[in-house]
């Protein structure tokens, strides 16, 4: 068992891309979600738009990234208006269904065989990231002794905890602000925020477009990430995952997202390298008549689900959440 | 995209004195000149509605042929339950539409005019099932109540210097309120703490922050214990001192003889009698629509078997009249 392997894993995944990745889209839900109470179930749609526009600017329209960073920002406001504009005068259960279902449908036109030219089918869009790398101002890799990430991904990483940090403080900014506190006021009761002359309909739209302006920066990160985008990026369970990653550190609180991917990629990569460290070599501290390595690998999704019921359980405010913000709730 | 296109002017001092300039006694005097009759003209109407009617499949709920509402007063708006009171205030306030008819606030129509509008025209509601917003302080309850802020536009949110002062101000306007409605002991708790009748209480006072000129209290007593009952009944009477105009619907009659100058009854959705509260009480159609028009002589033979005759034939007049259009069947 070498523990220290465990730990630098954990650490290169806790700070890495990925982990980037969630915590921008998680900011995003924060906004509809935590603060506004807006059930977005389709968060990987809005990643998928803005992913694939920055790469097939280069791969389609061969444009430079910044147009598709543009281009991926105009689709992303104009697909939270299709969505908002049928479903946020009703209840709130209808956005869940209408995003989750949207997302669906996004990822399956792109990866239909009509588009296949452009968009790659299942393999996805590659070949657009050269122009990103060429600048990259790191030579070397990243070494801090126990972990080390390689020069491309330290470049990733500087854009993507940039992007994290703007984004906090963007959500901070606007969270302290009577425009934050109608936000917060609709999550409670939409009736008494209508009955005091605020148009709840058009704040709700504006947090829409928000949250869905920081999902389109997680699907950036995607494409930075893998130089690649392609519709399994881009399944329903990455919307989850980031909805884990804003519970485990608390809706409704402006880091609550950064702490929560931090913990949450921690803890999934050091299981997993765990189990896969039990279950290895002649004499594996686990025998392989409990478990063999492939099983292991998905022992960690067992103990994610079972981490999340008991944060649900013992700390449903999540780590930063004020627990008396929940307990009064009665409904 | 600012939220708040059309804002009120700025707020007077509505913590002491007359905040709207209209002479009380006078328009209480007025009164007496008033016919004692269902949909009497009032010398000076803030509120005219004409032929509303509100059906729910075939029931209809609310069918008002005529009101007027007498500016700078205090009207009681009551009934036997299931009269149309709440849906009837509902469709003043745009938080329901009508099937027909038409309304105006101050000489302009509130027809089609969402709720918010109506709420920044002046004619701020509250409602029968106290909705504060439980998870946010009192004083936040409070700040939100105030209208037309500049720091609730998406873009000057950012910038905090442009709405801090008008913050403050509100901040100390809402203490001065929170003052007079005995909460301020009560300032940094959760709303979702508060008892049911210091729910009633932060309600009003949250109204009071938009500067109303048109109270509208849906059963401002409901579930009160009687000592706040009285503190209620002086805070009710205090805004029309200051100049606001109340409406309230209430069951609780000790209330309505109190504090009324004028009493509209309500019964299976039309307006049975106006007058005076004391006027009222004794009206023999308001006695009818509460005890039903046999209350009051002891059932003999002759009178159970005219009763079942009448019954018969209004039952029979009834199968008739469904074959027949609805508006006939009004008479």
């Amino acid at each position: 068992m070498d523990f220290v392997t465990i730990l630098g894993d954990s650490l290169q995944q806790a700070l890495g891309p990925t982990a980037i990745i969630y915590c921008l889209a998680a900011i995003g839900l924060n906004v509809h979600f935590g603060y506004t109470g807006l059930l977005n179930f389709g968060q990987a749609g809005f990643m998928m738009v803005a992913g694939y526009s920055i790469a097939s600017a280069v791969t389609v329209f061969s444009t430079s990234l910044w147009l598709g960073v543009l281009v991926g920002l105009i689709l992303t406001v104009i697909l939270a208006l299709l969505l908002g504009v049928p479903t946020l005068r009703l209840r709130a259960d209808y956005l869940a269904i209408v995003t989750i279902a949207a997302a669906e449908i996004i990822r399956q036109t792109v990866s239909g065989a009509a588009f296949s030219d452009t968009f790659g089918g299942q393999d996805g869009v590659t070949d657009f990231i050269s122009g990103f790398r060429a600048v990259n101002p790191y030579s070397t890799s990243l070494d801090l002794g126990i972990v080390e990430w390689s020069a491309n991904d330290t470049w990733v990483m500087t854009v993507g905890w940039t992007m994290v940090a703007v984004s906090c403080l963007i959500v901070w900014l606007l969270m302290r602000s009577p425009w934050g506190r109608v936000l917060k006021s609709i999550r409670e009761d939409e009736d008494a925020v209508r009955s005091l002359g605020k148009n709840v309909y058009a704040y709700k739209m504006q947090s829409l477009v928000i949250g869905g302006l920081f999902g389109a920066m997680a699907g950036f990160a995607v494409a930075l990430r893998s130089g690649a985008v392609g519709p399994s990026f881009f399944a329903t369970d990455v919307t989850f995952f980031a909805y884990t990653v804003l519970l485990i550190g608390g809706a409704a609180r402006v880091l609550g997202p950064v702490v929560g991917a931090i913990i949450f990629y921690f803890l999934i990569t050091g299981l997993g390298t765990f189990f896969s460290q039990a279950t290895r070599g002649a004499d594996p501290l686990i025998p392989a008549a409990i478990m063999d390595s492939q099983q292991a690998s998905l022992m960690r999704f067992i103990f994610l689900g079972l981490g999340l019921m008991l944060l649900m359980i013992f700390r449903p405010q999540g780590i930063f959440g004020d627990r008396r913000e929940l307990a009064i709730d009665a409904r | 995209m600012p939220a708040d296109a059309t804002t009120p002017e700025t707020t007077p001092d509505t913590t002491t004195g007359n905040a709207t300039g209209v002479d009380v006694a006078a328009a209480r005097a007025a009164l007496k000149d008033v016919a004692r009759e269902p949909g009497a003209a009032k010398p000076d109407p803030i509120l005219v509605a004409d032929g509303i009617k509100r059906q729910f499949g075939g029931l209809t709920a609310v069918d008002v042929a005529h009101v007027e509402i007498q500016r700078g007063v205090i009207t009681a708006l009551i009934g036997p339950n299931g009269a149309g009171k709440t849906t009837f205030f509902n469709l003043l306030t745009g938080f329901d539409r009508p099937n027909e008819g038409t309304w105006s606030f101050n000489d302009r129509s509130l027809n089609k005019v969402p709720a918010y509008k109506v709420s920044r025209m002046g004619m701020v509601r509250t409602f029968q099932l106290t909705k504060v917003l439980s998870k946010m302080t009192v004083i936040e309850n409070m700040r939100v109540g105030a209208t037309g802020q500049r720091g609730e536009g998406l873009f000057s949110a950012m910038f905090a210097p442009l709405w801090r002062s008008e913050e403050n101000a509100n901040t100390t306007r809402a203490d001065d309120l929170l003052e007079r409605f005995l909460l301020i002991k009560k300032r940094e708790d959760f709303a979702g703490s508060l008892s049911g009748g210091q729910r009633k209480l932060l309600e009003m006072a949250r109204a009071l922050m938009a500067n109303p000129e048109l109270v509208m209290l849906d059963e401002p007593m409901a579930g009160v214990n009687p000592a706040l009952k009285q503190s209620l009944l002086g805070h009710v009477k205090s805004l029309r001192d200051e100049g606001r105009t109340v409406l309230f619907v209430e069951h609780d009659m000790d209330m309505v003889r109190d504090i009324s100058d004028w009493v509209i009854v309500m019964a299976q959705g039309q307006i049975v009698a106006e007058g005076p509260p004391d006027a009222v009480m004794s009206d023999q159609a308001v006695i009818d629509a509460y005890l039903g028009s046999h209350h009051d002589q002891d059932l003999s033979e002759e009178m159970e078997a005219q009763i079942l005759a009448e019954a018969q034939a209004e039952l029979e007049g009834r199968h008739e009249a469904q074959h027949m259009p609805l508006e006939e069947n009004r008479g």
